[in-house]
């Protein structure tokens, strides 16, 4: 059966210290540790959410690559027609491995709520969610590698069967010192405007190995 | 008093990891929940546990923990009242 034709209208990659935004590089930090530099982008983009700060280092990704997309043009679709799929290989390991840390002495049983709250990998999309105030569906899915097949069968169904109008989904990866970044609005759009390009699996491979 | 408030003030920045803000800033008189801080739920379970960790003091009730994280020194005054500070 043939797909129907949807667009990616934009797309931000974080990794090795950099941002970019649709192939262009906006940022370098000097940060090399993830949250370190996260924290660097977070103030050089000027985004005023403190919560950040509160977040976990997935959650930071993925809040920061969702700010670049989103703060740079009015979002497609709104509330419940905008919905986000993401993928990686960690879940939330790393928040996983501090919490055990916190629980494993009985003399010193002192679980933090504010790191217990981000043991699970779609609380990045919650916080996403509610910065971003979008209500669509949502999934997280876990992967061995990135895997632009998957993404693209699933998002493509979802978008055909009319569960949302346009989807904001990617590889949200975050594990010790490497983090890998990539996020994708994919839109069911009309008219071709400047730097759209297809939704397909070469294309996203191509835009992942960029 | 006046040194366990500032003590408090260093410890609830450290536990709720408000980077951006500065003990100085903070008004021990102000309320730590919606306004003031702006602290939400699960900064209230953190407060709960760094009472607990620091002061090893424990909330009863409800209606204890709603008086006792009002502000920094409704903190300060329940473990003072405790002699814990």
């Amino acid at each position: 059966m043939s797909r129907m034709n949807f667009h990616i209208s934009d797309y931000c990659l974080i990794r090795h210290q950099k941002i970019f935004r649709k192939g262009e590089l906006l940022f370098t930090g000097t940060e090399q540790k993830p949250v370190p530099f996260f924290t660097e982008a977070y103030k050089h983009f000027g985004i005023n959410y403190p919560k950040f700060y509160k977040m976990d280092s997935l959650c930071k990704l993925g809040l920061l690559a969702s700010e670049i997309i989103l703060q740079a043009k009015d979002m497609p679709c709104r509330g419940e027609d905008i919905g986000i799929i993401l993928y990686n290989a960690a879940s939330s390991a790393d928040t996983d491995r501090v919490h055990q840390r916190s629980i494993s002495d009985r003399e010193t049983y002192f679980p933090s709520p504010s790191i217990f709250v981000y043991t699970l990998p779609n609380i990045v999309i919650g916080e996403i969610c509610i910065r971003q105030k979008i209500f669509g569906e949502s999934t997280f899915f876990i992967s061995e590698k990135f895997d632009p097949h998957s993404l693209y069968e699933y998002v493509s169904q979802l978008l055909e069967e009319n569960v949302m109008e346009c989807c904001l989904t990617g590889w949200l990866e975050c594990e010790g010192d490497n983090y890998d970044g990539a996020l994708f609005m994919v839109e069911k759009c009309t008219t071709i405007e400047d730097g759209i390009v297809n939704f397909d699996e070469e294309k996203i491979k191509e835009i992942y190995s960029q | 008093m006046e040194q366990l408030i500032a003590k408090l003030k260093a410890e609830i920045i450290d536990a709720l990891n408000l980077t951006e803000i500065t003990p100085e800033s903070i008004n021990e008189n102000e309320p730590l929940f919606v306004e003031g801080l702006g602290l939400d739920s699960i900064d209230a379970l953190e407060l709960i546990v760094l009472l607990e960790k620091k002061y090893g003091l424990k909330l009863g009730t409800a209606e204890e923990g709603k008086k006792v994280l009002r502000s920094v020194k409704s903190m300060a005054e329940f473990i003072r009242a405790n002699n814990k500070g």
